[in-house]
């Protein structure tokens, strides 16, 4: 007996998730890509480093390419989804875990031990994998790989190879196209080649990855990129300028508009390789009551965590005397206060109906930050906010947030908790859209009238663990913070049930107890009360 | 407290107890032999493709239940006597109700094949059918070949499911076109050539003369009527149309017909007795419905208005404008109003039919040919908006009025190509030949 039969009622292997052998083929050409990189992974020394990393890359991509095309070129236009609960690595089968395991394994040793990936320390030489790459950074910005080089470089491929699988994924479907090609366009410039040219042109720049927003990119207000920016000239304040207007304006007029998947599935990273490599892994997110109030609480968490320890950075390196910089300890406070309280205030007066129960966990929360700001100001010293060295609470989010959440467990665990675990539990910024999108926003999720039979595609296929169909069989318009407007549930619906819309504010939530189809008396008697 | 007893636990008997809890404290309880928790049906097929567990078919959690007082009840109702208000189990217990709801949905119809009863021969219904068909067609080393007997909804849905896993499939169709009974000519022939586009051999104007057994009474092959031809096969699937599960009722003082006779309230002729779903058969058809609609939502909205009539709100089932909607393979299809095929098509429906050159989009809009007066749509790879159709089929528009305001029902996804002014052109060129 297979295994499998716990996993679905399948009790053999199913035929058609066998591969073709121009897919094996393909598949070996890019195992042989990923082999070169371990081997210098363990400091094989390649004659000619250039032509060796070309190699790999391009084994790697072609065989994404080629695969890609005989997996769905050969069929019909449609849905792309036989065998995905038989097969073991789309299934937190054994193949998954070896992934999620080699893929975890990396992580740790990317963020804390690099020089096991051949990192040059003070100023040696680069060797193993980062020095193969050192030809490429070179090329692009005439310095020696880091260690993020290695990584920057190896997201990218992953973007593009499996944008490009995704696309033909989704051939019938034009927003999957325009959106993944939007999603490659933007890692491919944004996060990989500028920063990098950015270098080129004033080498004092910190690395700045123009689409990653506060509090997404969460040392952009940290004293050395302040610093940094600041003494770069016009070009620098124009920079962090641009970081600030990015959060307070452009941030909440798009997601007012279009709702958050302008940023989520269309521009940022973490979603971009969510959305391509983490594709195959999108059904495995928990669809339970139970992780959805677990994300509420955590990604909230977070969220409280990143303003507080933002605010404390830059609390500490400001002065407290006017005269040396407009900006005073003082003033800083207050302007943070006043930003949350009026946020806080506009909330509760226009939408404390739709926030029901939640209103209170909101009016803790936001007590709870203003507590711990005040008593940061009137407990602390320069250095201490408190009683904590500052820096130490910048570390333990560096380390716990933005390595160990959204690196180890957010990538790392794709096949065992699906493509967006990072951006459902713990995405700060995310959080801050999903605010903005549940209140303010013309996005939605439309429903069908009474056109839903509750088959569960559309749930099944949410990486962000919406019980779609929870809606979708009421009747009901999905408006959830959490959303990131991928589509993909729109895509699988086989009755054409669900559509994204960016229409009026009114009547956007519209909880039903009678769905369309019936005698209009009975729908109005039963959902007018 | 009055004690609501529903048998069977599929759309019709959860909604309407879901409805009852909203509406009242009474007592509810659900008795189903086939699965532990409500699932839907339509989903099975995704769980043999791979697309799905069956636990993603379970629209509510298990937790669900219990905190909503809804008890769930596995067995199987033998015999029912309405004088003492007793259920009598297939396993030996009784239960007492104040109140019964029959809601126990179809089974597939066989029509006295010789060797219909076959290890290997099967419907595409019920939970268990699935269990037989992952048994007995795992993969195309055990199952060379699938006979479908029956051109409608769920035999092409089990020839997609075949297809899946590659096990070849001959579809025996007894209509001249796929499901012409239901669709207008160019729409059906549009599908014929769909199936065909996914290998599927499909036979036209075929009908089953029997199914012949190997030595150990496994299905060996089926012998077509018109040709005699014999084709080896290990399984055949019988997707001839559905028909009301209600044998164990016979006994009974419950009046039957096909179904449960029922009348607009959904109360059969015994006192606190009711049925609702595919079970239900009406008095007189309603409008051009028919007097058993086997249909998922029709089955939600008895259940919505039952659990009125129990909790004291006395209304009549009222079902609105007609619309449902299907997938053949990889075209979606949806209906609103009524669109006839050749049969049973009154005299005054004219249609107007578009095309998409490459053959896997058109729509069909049915009109009254004096008035105008518009009658329905049928949509294949296009999605359109419920709303906005019942609207217009509620304010009476008119075939022009429609064609010039397709662009406010499209609901594709957005970025989709747009064909309404295609459609628009196509419809004023037939009109200036007409």
């Amino acid at each position: 007996m297979s295994n499998k039969q716990n996993h679905s009622m399948s009790l053999a292997k199913p035929d058609a998730v066998d591969i073709s052998t121009k897919q094996k083929i393909a598949l070996a050409g890019g195992i042989i890509g990923l082999f070169i990189l371990t081997l210098a992974l363990f400091n094989t020394n390649f004659s000619n480093k250039g032509l060796t990393l070309t190699l790999a890359l391009g084994l790697i991509i072609l065989g994404t390419i080629v695969y890609s095309r005989d997996a769905y070129l050969t069929k019909l236009e449609g849905i792309k989804n036989d065998g995905v609960w038989f097969k073991s690595i789309s299934s937190r089968g054994v193949w998954g875990w070896i992934i999620g395991i080699v893929l975890t394994t990396f992580y740790i040793v990317l963020y804390f031990f690099p020089k096991y990936l051949g990192l040059g320390i003070n100023g040696a030489d680069n060797t193993g994998l980062i020095s193969l790459f050192d030809p490429l950074s070179q090329l692009l910005s005439g310095r020696n790989a880091s260690q993020w080089f290695v990584y920057g470089t190896l997201y990218t491929v992953a973007i593009l190879a499996f944008g490009y699988k995704f696309i033909l994924k989704y051939r019938h479907n034009r927003y999957q196209q325009i959106r993944t090609v939007s999603v490659m366009f933007f890692q491919l410039g944004f996060a990989f080649l500028i920063p990098e040219f950015m270098y080129l042109m004033n080498n004092d720049l910190p690395y700045y990855d123009l689409k990653s927003v506060w509090p997404l990119n969460y040392y952009i207000f940290d004293e050395w990129s302040v610093n940094g920016f600041l003494s770069s000239g016009n070009i620098g304040l124009a920079l962090i300028s641009f970081g600030i207007i990015s959060i307070f304006v452009i941030t909440p007029i798009l997601t007012y508009k279009f709702g958050k998947r302008w940023y989520c599935s269309w521009v940022c990273g973490c979603g971009g390789l969510a959305e391509t490599a983490g594709d195959s892994f999108r059904q495995l997110s928990s669809k339970k009551m139970s992780a959805w109030k677990l994300e509420r609480w955590l990604i909230h968490l977070v969220l409280v965590f990143s303003v507080v320890m933002t605010s404390a950075m830059v609390y500490t390196y400001l002065g407290y005397d006017k005269n040396d910089f407009w900006l005073t300890k003082g003033l800083f406070i207050s302007l943070v206060t006043a930003f949350l309280t009026l946020v806080f205030v506009v909330v509760m007066f226009f939408k404390r109906q739709e926030l029901g129960k939640d209103a209170t966990y909101g009016a803790i929360g936001f007590f709870a930050v203003i507590a711990l700001l005040l008593i940061m100001h009137f407990t602390g010293t320069t250095d201490n906010v408190f009683y904590l060295k500052s820096n130490d609470l910048r570390s333990a989010y560096g380390l716990y947030i933005g390595s160990i959440f959204s690196g180890v467990i957010g990538t790392g665990f794709y096949p065992i908790l699906g493509s967006r675990a990072w951006c459902r539990f713990g995405c700060p910024m995310a959080a801050i859209l999903g605010f903005q999108q549940r209140m303010f926003s013309k996005f939605r999720i439309t429903t069908n009238g009474g056109q839903c039979i509750s088959c569960g595609n559309c749930s099944n296929s949410c990486e962000m663990g919406i019980d779609v169909r929870h809606y979708a069989q009421k009747g009901e318009n999905i408006v959830r913070s959490s959303c990131v407007g991928c589509g993909i549930c729109s895509a699988v619906c086989p009755r054409g049930v669900l559509k994204l819309e960016n229409d009026s504010m009114k009547g956007r939530i519209n909880p039903t107890e009678i769905l369309l189809g019936n005698d209009v008396d009975l729908m109005t008697l039963v959902n007018e009360k | 407290m009055e004690h609501v007893v529903i048998i069977g636990n599929g759309i019709s008997g959860i909604t309407v107890a879901r409805h009852i809890r909203k509406l009242s404290d009474k007592k509810i309880t659900i008795i189903s032999a086939e699965a532990d928790y409500f699932f839907s049906r339509t989903a099975l097929m995704y769980v043999y493709m791979g697309h799905m567990k069956f636990e993603h078919t379970q629209p509510y959690e298990n937790w669900f239940w219990r905190k909503n007082r809804i008890e769930l009840k596995k067995g199987f109702v033998k015999s029912i006597e309405t004088k003492s208000k007793t259920l009598h189990f297939a396993e030996g217990d009784t239960l007492q109700y104040d109140k019964l709801v029959i809601a126990t949905g179809s089974k597939p119809n066989k029509f006295g094949w010789p060797g219909q009863d076959l290890d290997g021969v099967m419907g595409m219904y019920h939970k268990q059918d699935l269990e037989n068909l992952e048994r007995r067609a795992p993969n195309n080393k055990v199952c060379k070949r699938a006979v479908i007997v029956g051109g409608g909804l769920i035999g092409i849905e089990l020839a997609e499911m075949l297809n899946s896993r590659n096990i070849p499939v001959t579809f025996l169709v007894r209509e001249s076109s796929f499901w012409n009974g239901v669709l207008p000519e160019g729409e059906s022939e549009m599908i014929n050539r769909h199936i065909k586009n996914h290998h599927i051999d499909l036979r036209l104007s075929t009908n089953l003369k029997e199914i012949k057994s190997d030595e150990n009474g496994n299905v060996k092959s089926v012998i077509i009527a018109e040709t005699g031809e014999e084709i080896r096969c290990n399984i055949v699937g019988l997707t001839a149309g559905v028909s009301p599960n209600i044998d164990f009722i016979k006994g009974s003082e419950i009046e039957t017909g096909r179904g449960v006779k029922v009348n607009r309230f959904l109360e059969t002729n015994i006192k606190d007795v009711y049925a609702i779903g595919d079970c239900a058969e009406q008095h007189e058809a309603i409008g051009n419905r028919r007097p058993i609609e086997a249909v998922w939502y029709t089955g939600r909205m008895m259940g919505e208005t039952l659990a009125q009539n129990i909790s004291g709100n006395r209304i009549d089932y009222k079902p609105g404008h007609w619309f449902n909607s299907a997938k053949f393979l990889d075209i979606e299809y949806q209906t609103y109003g009524w669109v006839f095929g050749k049969k049973g098509r009154p005299e005054y429906e004219r249609h107007f039919h578009w095309k998409h050159q490459d053959d896997t989009k058109c729509i069909t809009v049915a009109y009254h040919k004096d008035t105008n007066k518009f009658l329905g749509i049928n949509t294949f790879g296009i999605r359109m908006r419920h709303k906005t159709f019942d609207h217009w089929l509620t304010e009476k528009r008119d075939v022009d009025y429609v064609i010039n305001h397709l662009p406010e029902a499209n609901f594709d996804p957005e970025f989709y190509s747009k064909f309404e002014k295609d459609i628009l052109d196509s419809y004023n060129q037939q009109l200036q030949i007409a």
